[in-house]
């Protein structure tokens, strides 16, 4: 089982960044669960969601402690939350940022990438609220081997409600500049 | 999909005609894909605003009554103010379906998972049906509708499922061929409803030499006897739909058990994943899992205790100044007949998380023999 936690802000699309990525590993044949938590529901608020890839159909229905992959929406967060608490030591970390100051870095395999201005230049939401979900999961595919890009890229275009191509394009932007750490 | 919108697919399924509801957290996103659905055309049905839980109830009861498939949904004091109008549409032998998103009550203010709000329910003459899986919470609206209109038994049917574990997680369902649904609940077909033509009076006086006494063993004797009725319907089912639905009950590795648990609803999976670890490890636990709370699935539980050593009881629920309600129901259902030790646990109320290393301390408890612990993950003050 193969399992990734994301941390986000409300309205930048964790949820769906989550949903989207268990959408390519089901078009890849795999069982998933996509889940939130939500705290508070509003603009802003931290949200975690999270994703189960498994070969089999997956009972377990609890949080995610102990991540394979955890995936970084926005880099304030960082201030707020051990985003690698409990993380595999052969783990992923994705960052949306060009870079970071990643405590203890070096045991993990570390993307970085400008998600937002990537995001921003497909006109995927607006300086205030960039919706950075699709474009992050570009430098996930870039990072991990779980889904192939080409997955992504249609479980994006699935399942994204408007601007399916601008979303598309972020995706395969963000995994063309993706710098691995 | 996530839970919520398989259960929206298992009322579009079900042919529903009248759907009126009052939104809440975290039941709102069926509501709002059923209204979706209607304001696409994709299901053919009227759908009343309703400024309660309480006329919610009220006005599917009264639709129902003229022989209109009717259906609601709600959650946690949503289903409290409801309580007095379930007596009335159970009395009334009207065959609803209702979803329920499992949510805990307040004070203090909390919208995640708990299943307090129906185990509340209990006793108002509605069937309850406990959801594993988004699949189990789609499949059991229809047959929650099979199940309620069977004129052996013309009772309402509660569908729960917990939430966020369920009503708000994707997972894959397959969704029901729409042709099959339709020839396998047919429509509504009332011997006694609400007619222009043929005048008739619900709900009237009954005074204490009317037969309201016997009218209530009736109702008794119908909610007893459809235990078999239900039995046949679920075989029936995963016959035509090549489906999975379990019995009244679900054993989970059961078969040599030495120590057990019984749950109900979506934790029930992460306690069948602590079973197969602790299996791996050589340790013979099982669990059996309630899929039907009302009517309680006693012969089942009996049968599945021969062997054991010892057996707790899991509640996500909480009653005061006695023992959780699955808990009394279980040790009535083996009294005299079983004689191992019986424990109970209090578990993930609030929507604590309920983990892995949760279920192993519960097993670990019954192993040892040890009475002290009976709630769960809780800090000791």
């Amino acid at each position: 089982m193969y399992e990734i936690r994301f941390h986000g802000r409300g309205g930048q699309g964790a949820v769906t960044a989550s949903k989207i990525l268990a959408t390519a590993a089901f078009l890849e044949s795999k069982w998933v669960t996509s889940f939130p938590f939500f705290g508070t529901e509003r603009r802003g608020a931290p949200v975690t969601a999270f994703t189960r890839v498994d070969d089999r159909r997956i009972e377990l229905r609890s949080q995610i402690y102990e991540p394979d992959a955890v995936v970084v929406l926005d880099k304030s967060l960082m201030d707020l939350v051990n985003v690698t608490e409990g993380l595999k030591s052969d783990g992923v970390i994705i960052v949306n940022g060009k870079d970071g100051n990643l405590k203890e870095a070096g045991r993990f395999k570390v993307g970085y990438v400008d998600a937002t201005s990537i995001a921003l230049r497909n006109g995927l939401g607006d300086p205030a609220h960039p919706i950075v979900n699709t474009a992050i999961l570009g430098a996930f595919a870039k990072v991990s081997d779980l889904v192939t890009l080409q997955s992504i890229k249609n479980a994006t275009y699935d399942t994204t409600p408007s601007k399916k191509k601008e979303n598309v394009n972020a995706v395969q932007e963000a995994y063309e500049e993706t710098e691995l750490n | 999909m996530t839970g919520n919108e398989a259960v929206a697919m298992g009322v579009k399924l079900s042919r529903v005609k009248v759907v009126a509801a009052y939104p809440i957290t975290p039941q709102t996103t069926i509501v709002e894909k059923l209204a979706e659905m209607v304001a696409n055309g994709d299901l053919d049905s009227k759908f009343i605003e309703v400024e309660s839980e309480h006329s919610a109830m009220s006005s599917v009861t009264a639709s129902e009554i003229t022989g209109v498939r009717s259906y609601t949904a709600s959650s946690s004091h949503g289903i409290l103010y409801m309580h007095e109008a379930l007596h009335w549409a159970a009395g009334m032998r009207v065959p609803l379906v209702m979803s329920v998103v499992n949510r805990a009550i307040g004070p203090p203010w909390n919208i995640w998972g708990e299943q307090t709000d129906t185990f509340n329910q209990r006793d108002t003459g509605w069937m309850q049906i406990y959801c594993e899986t988004n699949q189990e919470a789609m499949d059991s609206i229809m047959l929650g509708y099979k199940i309620a209109e069977n004129k052996k038994i013309l009772l309402p049917v509660m569908n729960m499922l917990d939430a966020f574990t369920l009503s708000h997680t994707s997972e894959p369902v397959e969704i029901r061929n729409e042709k099959t649904a339709a020839d396998y609940l047919g429509d509504l077909d009332l011997d006694f409803k609400l007619d222009f033509n043929n005048p008739a009076s619900y709900g009237s006086l009954a005074s204490p030499d009317s037969p309201f006494m016997e009218m209530k063993r009736d109702m008794r004797d119908s909610m007893y006897n459809a235990v078999g009725t239900i039995k046949n319907e679920i075989s029936s089912f995963n016959e035509l739909f090549d489906a999975d639905l379990p019995g009244l009950t679900e054993n989970f590795m059961m078969e040599d058990a030495d120590y057990a648990l019984v749950t109900a609803g979506a934790i029930s999976s992460t306690a069948k994943y602590t079973v197969r670890k602790m299996r791996e490890r050589g340790q013979k636990v099982g669990l059996i899992r309630l899929y039907f709370y009302r009517p309680f699935p006693a012969e089942e539980i009996l049968k599945a205790v021969k062997g054991l050593k010892a057996l707790g009881v899991v509640e996500r629920n909480l009653s005061f100044g006695q023992r959780g309600p699955t808990f009394e129901d279980v040790v009535s259902s083996l009294y005299g007949r079983v004689n191992i030790p019986i424990r109970d646990y209090v578990v993930g109320l609030g929507g604590r998380d309920v983990r892995v290393k949760d279920y192993e301390k519960m097993f670990e408890n019954l192993i040892e023999g040890n009475n002290e612990i009976d709630w769960i993950n809780v800090e000791v003050k």
